[in-house]
Order: C-alpha cells, then structure tokens, then sequence
C-alpha cells in the first residue's frame, strides 16, 4: 500500500509540475480547449486515485473541480476569470495535500468548502487563497525523496554499456588463455568476471518488473469498488509472473486501472439485475497476461451487460463524433471501438466512479503512446473483455538454445512443455503421407523436423534428434525435432529487422554471451510455417485444460474469518456466491441448523445457533454441483492462492489442514466434509437405514453409535422389533435370530483369527465406515 | 548541393551513398544466416551490443551474391526505424562532396538499378548514382508485393 501511495504521489507530482505552464496558459486564454482538458484529465486521475485510497477530502475537491470543468467541456458553462481562480485555488491545495501526503504529515488543517463553493457560478473571492497556498506547498516539496526517477534512456545506455563490457572481457578472457599468465592476475580477473556478471544481472533487472505488481492492487480496488456500488465481483488473475519492462508496466497501470474501474462500474450489473438476466449474483472480472510472440497480452474480460453498439454510435451521432453517413456504415466493431472516442460516455448517470468519457480516449493514448494496441470485444448482455497489446521490447526471456548443424536458436522456454529424445522408449515415430507424427506416451502429436522448416541440411540422423514438445500460447501441442539442444539462458530479446520478422518464424533476437547474434523463434510462428494445424477447436479445450493445470498447481481459495473469528479460506471453486440473510432466518430444525434464502431452504454450516448474534447474517453459498449449502462467516479477507504446504488434520472434521496463506497460519476448510455431514445427512433423513445394536454395551452405545449415526443410520435396541437394515454385534456375542440384512461382526484384537474371519477390528475406522457404507448402498 | 556522399562499389559500379543515412563502416567476420528470410537478408552480425541486420546489396540489385565465405566484408551500417542495417559492398572508397542536387537518369538502367536509384550527381570525380538506403534494404520483394 505505502508503495502504491508513493506511486501516486510521484505521479501527481510529475503531473503538477507538467501542468504549472499550462494553468498559467489557461488564465491567459480560459477557452482553449487543449489546456482544459490536460486539467481535466489531471483532476480526472486524482479523483480516480483519490476514491481507491481513501482520502476523501482531496477525492471531494477533485471531484468538485471536475464537475465544474465537465460542465465547461460539455459548454454548459462558459469558463471565466473567477472559475479559472476556483480551479487553480484547488489544483494548488491538492499540491499541498500530496505534498503532506509524501511527507507523512496530517492533512493540512483547513476547510476546502470555501474552495469548493467558489466554483459555483457567479462566485467571487477565491483568488487570496491559491497565493498562500502555492508558496506553502513550494517549501513542502523541498523534503527529499527516498527514491529517485531515472530516465529509462539513461538506463539503456548503462545497459548496452554493461553489454559491451561482458563482450571485453570475453575478449580479454580468450587472450589470457593463450598468453601464459601468472595465477594471480587470473584470480584478479576471476573476480573481475564475476563482479561484471553481477551488474550486468543487477542492471537488467532494473528494468524488469513481474507483471504482478501491476496486479496486486486489483482485487482490493475491485473490491472497494463494488462494495461502494453494492455490486459482487470475483477477481480472476492469471499470468502474474510474465515479465514487463518497468516503464511498460508504468504506462499500462493507468489504462488498466481505467478499464477495470469501467468493467466494475459500467459492465457488471447489481445482483439483482444479473438474477433477472438469468447470471450468478456475483460477476467475475478475469483479468490475464500472457506472452504471446514478441507481445504481451492483457486481457480483462467482465460477464457484465456488454457494450451497446448501437447506443454508442447514436451518442457519437449526437455528440458530432461522426456524421449520420458514417454512422450508418459502421461495422459492429467499428461501432464497439467508439468508446475510445473522447467525450463519449454510455453510462446513464455520472457517478463518483467513471462515466465521464474521459477515461477510454485517455486508455487509448496511453497505450498507443508505447506502441500497443487496445482492442474491444463484446456481446450484448454477455459481457465485454478488452485486450492490451503491448509490445515486449527489451524482456528478458527464459530461453533454450539448440542448434541445427552449427548455427544456434533460441526457444522461448515457456512454450516448452517438455523434451525428449526421439529414440527413447516412450517416442515412437512415424511418417504418414510424408507428415510426422510422434506418439509420445500414447498421444499423438504433430511432428515437425526444425533443419525442415528452415530449409538447412541436418548432420544428426531423424532417431537421434531432440523432440521438443511445444505449446504456443493459446495452441495446441506440437513437437520438434532439433539437431541438440544446449543451455538454458535468460535472454534479452529485442526485435528484428521486419526483413527478419517477415518469416513468421521468429519473436525477435538476442545476442548471446559470446556476443553472436541468436534468432528467437515464435513457438506458434514455427508451427504455421511447418504446416502444422492448431485447431481452433483445440485451442478452446486448451485453453480449459490450461486452467486447471494451473490451479492444480496453486488453489485460489477464499480467505475469510469464520463467526467464531478463526482465520480460514475455502476453494474458490466450491464458492457460488454470497448472500446476505437475516438472522431470522435461520432457525434450528430437523437436527441442524438451517437458513432459508430465497424458496431454498439450505443446511447451514460454519455456525452454532449461539453465534448468530448480529441482525444481518452473511454467508457463502455452496454448490458441490447437485446440493447446496450456507456456509456462515463474519468477513472475507482477501482471494488468495494456497502454495504452501498443508499440513493435514489428525482427524477427519470441518478442518481439513493449515497452511499459512499470505504468511499467516489460516484453516483449509474441507468442502467434501462440509457436504457429507450437511447435505449427505439431510438427503438421507427421508428414510434412514436402520442399524441394530446392543443396547446394554456400553462400548457400542458411547462410542460406536455416534460415528454409526453420523454415517446416516438410525440406531435401535437389541430388544427393538423393527426391522434392521444392519446389525452390528461383538464378536463372541450371540448374533440376533434370525439374522436380517447385513450384519458387521465387531472384533476387539487387531489381528483376524483366520482367513475366514471376516471381522472388523474396532477401532479400524476407516474398514467400519466402508462396511457402513457398503451395507446402506446394499439396500 | 553540399550534401557529403559515401563512394562504394556495388556490383562493380561506383554508386554514391548518403552520408548523413551512414552511422559507421565497419568490417563484418562473423555472419548468421536467417534462414526463411528474403534472400537479400544475408544475415545477422554484431556491431558491439547491437544487432545487425546484414543486406546483400548484389542479390538487393538482384545482381548476383555476396561469396560470404572469404572471410571479411565492408559495410556501411544505417539506421532505419530504429533497427541496425549493414550494406554489404564490394569496396568501401571515400567521403566526397555532392556538387549538384540529383537529377532523374533518362537512359533506361538495369532493373535492379531503376529501383533504388534516387538520380544522378554531380561530383568532383563525375557523375555518380545516388542511391536510396531504404530501397536497398527493401529488397526486391518488397518491389513484388507493392
């Protein structure tokens, strides 16, 4: 969060610095309209800012100000001496807050209604103050920073500076080995070697960033967000670990952050209208980076209510966007990708959040600025995912190099699934018409040879070679046969000579530690010139499969704190949405604790009738595909992803295990408990089995009962008439005449008696709950 | 008029190049072919951290090919859209002064010529064919497809 906060500082810094000629220029000329709208804009990102950290009164005067300047844009006000005096009083109080902000000091003290009302038309006087206020705030912005800005030019040239001094002393190594040197200037250069190795592994990395920092923010937003709208989001992140030049991810923090507060704000309905609409209550906001070719793709993708085409372009009709011609002939992207426009808005009504229109233009210069793209796609009433393109200039890559005949290739190792020898006993190799196909442990895959695709003769015989199982982002499995393969290298890959990327074949190039250039090919790329077929069928089931791959891997799961305010989390998968209930209804019957939602009347688990204190009760609702139950907890902490080791509970219970999640001990809770104990007992209560027991063993009453009837039975008497479905008696007791059902012969000792004795040991829990169980299903 | 002009002998023919396009001449030893790409692009090479794309101006003219096995070979390395280029040339000559704009040649040129010639220039030692860098580097391909 302080991290966040001095981002946000830095950038309004950066931005009132930028903005101190064009206030002034504004004064002089308060109808050019380029100027407004660099002030709108800046009071536009404060206000945005300002609502995600909480300081309401810089959100109230941004908020006050771009209302004032809306209705200036819009030209329902004509700006004047005294707006332009309003504006700039609290443009300069915002620099003094930020200043403070930076500085940890509280709040300068201060009322800032005067402020606001001196923006209202006709107001007088609101120019004394901006006077005192700017020198204040020059003396606050003396404090020295702790960190420093950098120009990423300056970067880049230390860089290729570091870059040519590994290619020196590669140089001076290779010359040291032919001349006969003393040991210690070879110690001397040993250590030089590694100290330039360091930095230039240092310098690189300044420039890198895991995608995840830009994300790490989005589910608390998401969440403030739709808690101020009375909206349910889930957020689904993918692909946190895809590396972003730093600047890159500076520049798309921005439009994403606008995208995603437009998702939420616009896109995703309240709970009631997605009940009526026929979704889940709560809306999930996906958002995912992958590396695609020599770009990088983020998508967000809301199941909101979608983008309305036709609105749009009545709206950029009506706003003089474009012309009634034009307008007609739009196609249905075309008309999606108005909302890049400037001044275009669908939103109704102008809320607190976006809807202004200033953030999708602002979104796409933004991008377009380093080169990207955004892209628009929706369906009405499905949902809306838009897609950042931005290109992947100077990231490093985990890459493979192998060869064919002398020259050297690199392969990004994220598209590697796995490597193989082509004579290894689980490849088999075949030629069908001419085509490869490669039976890799029964599955067949396509085959490619890579001397083939790229037209070089190949020393290496075809069952000698490598296969290279790849999967191209969003394709299907291919494998290629490569000559060798040598190391695993992080490479720096910039892009090729369009000459060069006019093959298809390759993301870019890189040179490799000796100085050579090496080509980096695109998985996907080399996959299309060899003419192998990634169906788009596949591609989809891919995609799928990808999915729970990963989550296999890390279980996102749902940390919350529990009534009794223990710290637990449950699998996200189970979680269908969340409810709010009174307290009254949820009532103590038939045996357990039951909550009514709705006409569905659910088990409810997580609570004792005692703990059911407050008036409202909220709950997650859980859906194991067929029955449903309430889950009662006090407050969701965060999503998070359990990667850690669980240590696993003694017993079997509502607890399956801890592990520590976020770094702190929290609960596993075990959903499949939850729904055996809850739902298996209630659909059996119908007609429960009947299990006959004796009534005077104390044993058998004090401790087998409880675990016979927690399997669903009901226990009887030894003297009871009914009929049993099941009868359970010691070994060396009398069996009751006649024996009915199935009867379960109880043994004190470990051992069996013999091959016939087909007894169970007492305490053997686990062989009497599947004899319990296999003499229910027997009925 | 005053414009400065890098003298190489492409293909034979002493050709001028602008010299404000020219960052450097250097000499190439290793070369790395690209497989798949146009044949012109004779492949990559290493100007200290940079990376070079190598043009075979002969097979640019479609005027035969560069023998990449004798060892070394002089180009004049551009820059273009901010990616590196090394013109391949037979000989590297001198650095001399343009002493007239240039002027279209109205006899008719070998085709490969036609293509990149900006014109013809004056110069101290005669007239010389300017030629444009980006068309070199375009290849004749690009010619096809436009």
């Amino acid at each position: 969060m302080d991290d966040l906060i001095a981002d946000f500082v830095a950038e309004c810094r950066e931005m009132l610095e930028a903005l101190g000629g064009e206030i002034v220029a504004w004064e002089a000329e308060p109808g050019d309209r380029a100027r407004l709208d660099s002030i709108f804009r800046f009071v536009h990102t404060v206000k945005g800012n300002c609502g995600f950290f909480e300081f309401p009164r810089l959100e109230a005067l941004s908020h006050a100000a771009e209302d004032a300047l809306a209705d200036v844009r819009a030209g329902r006000r004509q700006p004047d001496g005294a707006l332009v005096s309003a504006v700039l009083g609290i443009i300069d109080r915002i620099g003094e807050m930020v200043a403070a902000i930076e500085a940890g000091e509280e709040m300068p003290v201060g009322d800032d209604s005067a402020l606001i009302e001196a923006l209202a038309p006709g107001a007088e006087g609101a120019a004394a103050p901006v006077v005192m206020a700017a020198g204040d705030a020059a003396t606050r912005a003396s404090a020295a920073p702790r960190t420093i800005r950098l120009s990423v030019e300056l970067l880049d040239r230390v860089m290729s500076t570091v870059s040519d001094m590994v290619l020196a002393r590669n140089e001076l190594a290779r010359r040291l080995r032919e001349s006969d040197t003393d040991v210690p200037v070879g110690g001397a250069f040993e250590r030089l070697s590694s100290i330039i190795a360091e930095m230039r592994d240092a310098i690189t990395r300044t420039r890198m960033q895991r995608i995840e920092n830009l994300f790490v923010g989005l589910p608390r937003m998401v969440r403030d967000l739709s808690a101020e709208l009375g909206k349910q989001v889930l957020v689904d992140i993918e692909g946190g670990d895809v590396e972003l030049d730093r600047e890159m991810i500076e520049m798309i923090r921005d439009p994403l952050t606008h995208i995603i507060r437009n998702a939420v704000d616009h896109g995703i309905e309240k709970p009631a209208d997605r009940l009526k609409a026929g979704k889940r209550e709560i809306g999930v906001l996906a958002v995912a980076a992958r590396q695609s070719g020599n770009q990088i793709l983020i998508d967000i993708h809301d199941d909101g209510r979608g983008i309305d085409g036709k609105k749009l372009v009545e709206k950029a009709a009506a706003n003089g966007v474009i012309d009634k011609e034009q307008a007609a002939q739009l196609s249905q992207r075309e008309q999606l990708a108005l909302i890049f426009e400037a001044g275009l808005s669908t939103a109704k009504e102008v809320t607190a959040i976006s809807g202004r229109g200033v953030g999708m233009d602002v979104v796409r210069s933004n991008v377009e600025r380093i080169g990207g793209i955004v892209e628009v796609d929706s369906k009405l009433g499905e949902g809306t995912r838009m897609t950042l393109r931005v290109p992947l200039t100077l990231t490093i890559i985990p890459a493979l190099s192998v060869s064919i005949g002398s020259q050297h290739f690199a392969i990004p190792r994220s598209a590697i699934e796995e490597i193989l020898r082509a004579n290894g006993e689980s490849v088999t190799l075949e030629h069908l018409g001419g085509a490869g196909v490669a039976t890799i442990r029964g599955r067949r895959v396509p085959e490619i040879s890579l001397a083939d695709v790229l037209g070089l003769d190949s020393e290496v015989e075809a069952r000698d070679r490598t296969l290279i199982v790849l999967r191209p982002a969003g394709g299907d499995v291919y494998a290629l046969s490569v000559d060798r393969i040598h190391d695993h290298e992080e490479l720096v890959v910039k892009p090729a000579a369009p000459a060069v990327m006019a093959t298809g074949l390759y993301a870019g190039t890189t040179l490799a530690d000796d100085g050579s250039p090496i080509l980096l090919f695109d998985p996907a790329g080399v996959a299309e010139v060899g003419g192998v077929r990634l169906e788009t069928l596949e591609r989809t089931a891919r995609i799928a499969e990808g999915a729970t791959a990963a989550e296999s891997r890390a279980t996102p799961v749902l940390l919350f704190r529990g009534l009794d305010g223990g710290r637990r989390a449950l699998r996200l998968a189970v979680v269908d949405r969340i409810e709010e209930v009174p307290a009254t209804s949820i009532k103590t019957a038939a045996g357990q604790l039951r909550v009514q939602v709705g006409e569905a009347i659910l088990p409810l688990a997580g609570a004792t009738a005692d703990q059911i204190s407050t008036d409202k009760v909220r709950l997650f609702r859980l859906n194991d595909g067929r029955n449903e139950l309430g889950y009662a907890f006090a407050e969701v902490v965060d999503f998070a992803t359990v990667d850690r080791d669980v240590i696993h509970a003694d017993s079997p219970g509502e607890i399956s295990g801890v592990s520590l999640i976020n770094d702190e001990p929290a609960e596993l809770i075990d959903a499949h408990w939850l729904f055996a104990n809850h739902v298996g007992a209630a659909a059996r209560q119908s007609e429960p089995l009947v299990c006959r027991m004796a009534g005077d063993d104390p044993w058998m009453q004090n401790m087998l009962r409880p675990m016979v009837e927690a399997a669903g039975y009901r226990v009887i008497g030894d003297r009871s008439e009914e009929a049993a479905d099941l009868v359970i008696v010691s070994q060396g007791a009398n069996p009751p005449e006649p024996a009915e059902g199935r009867t379960i012969w109880l043994r004190a000792e470990p051992e069996a008696a013999g091959k016939k004795d087909d007894s169970i040991y007492r305490y053997d829990r686990a062989g009497l709950l599947i004899a319990l169980k296999s003499a229910g299903r027997g009925k | 008029m005053n414009e400065l002009l890098l003298v190489v002998t492409i293909a034979g023919e002493r050709v001028a190049l602008p010299a404000a396009a020219v960052e450097s001449v250097v000499e190439l030893d290793t070369l790395i072919p690209v497989p798949r790409a146009a044949p012109h692009v004779a492949g990559l090479s290493a100007l200290r951290s940079r990376v070079l794309t190598v043009i075979d101006c002969m097979r640019s003219l479609e005027l035969g090919y560069t023998d990449y096995a004798d060892g070394i070979h002089e180009a004049a390395v551009v820059e273009l859209d901010g990616h590196h280029y090394a013109l391949i040339v037979d000989l590297v000559e001198d650095v001399i002064e343009a002493l007239s704009d240039p002027a279209p040649v109205r006899a008719a040129m070998e085709p490969g010529w036609e293509r990149v010639a900006q014109g013809m220039v004056e110069t101290e030692n005669g007239p010389l064919l300017l030629v444009d860098v980006a068309s070199l580097v375009a290849g004749a391909e690009a010619k096809v497809a436009a």
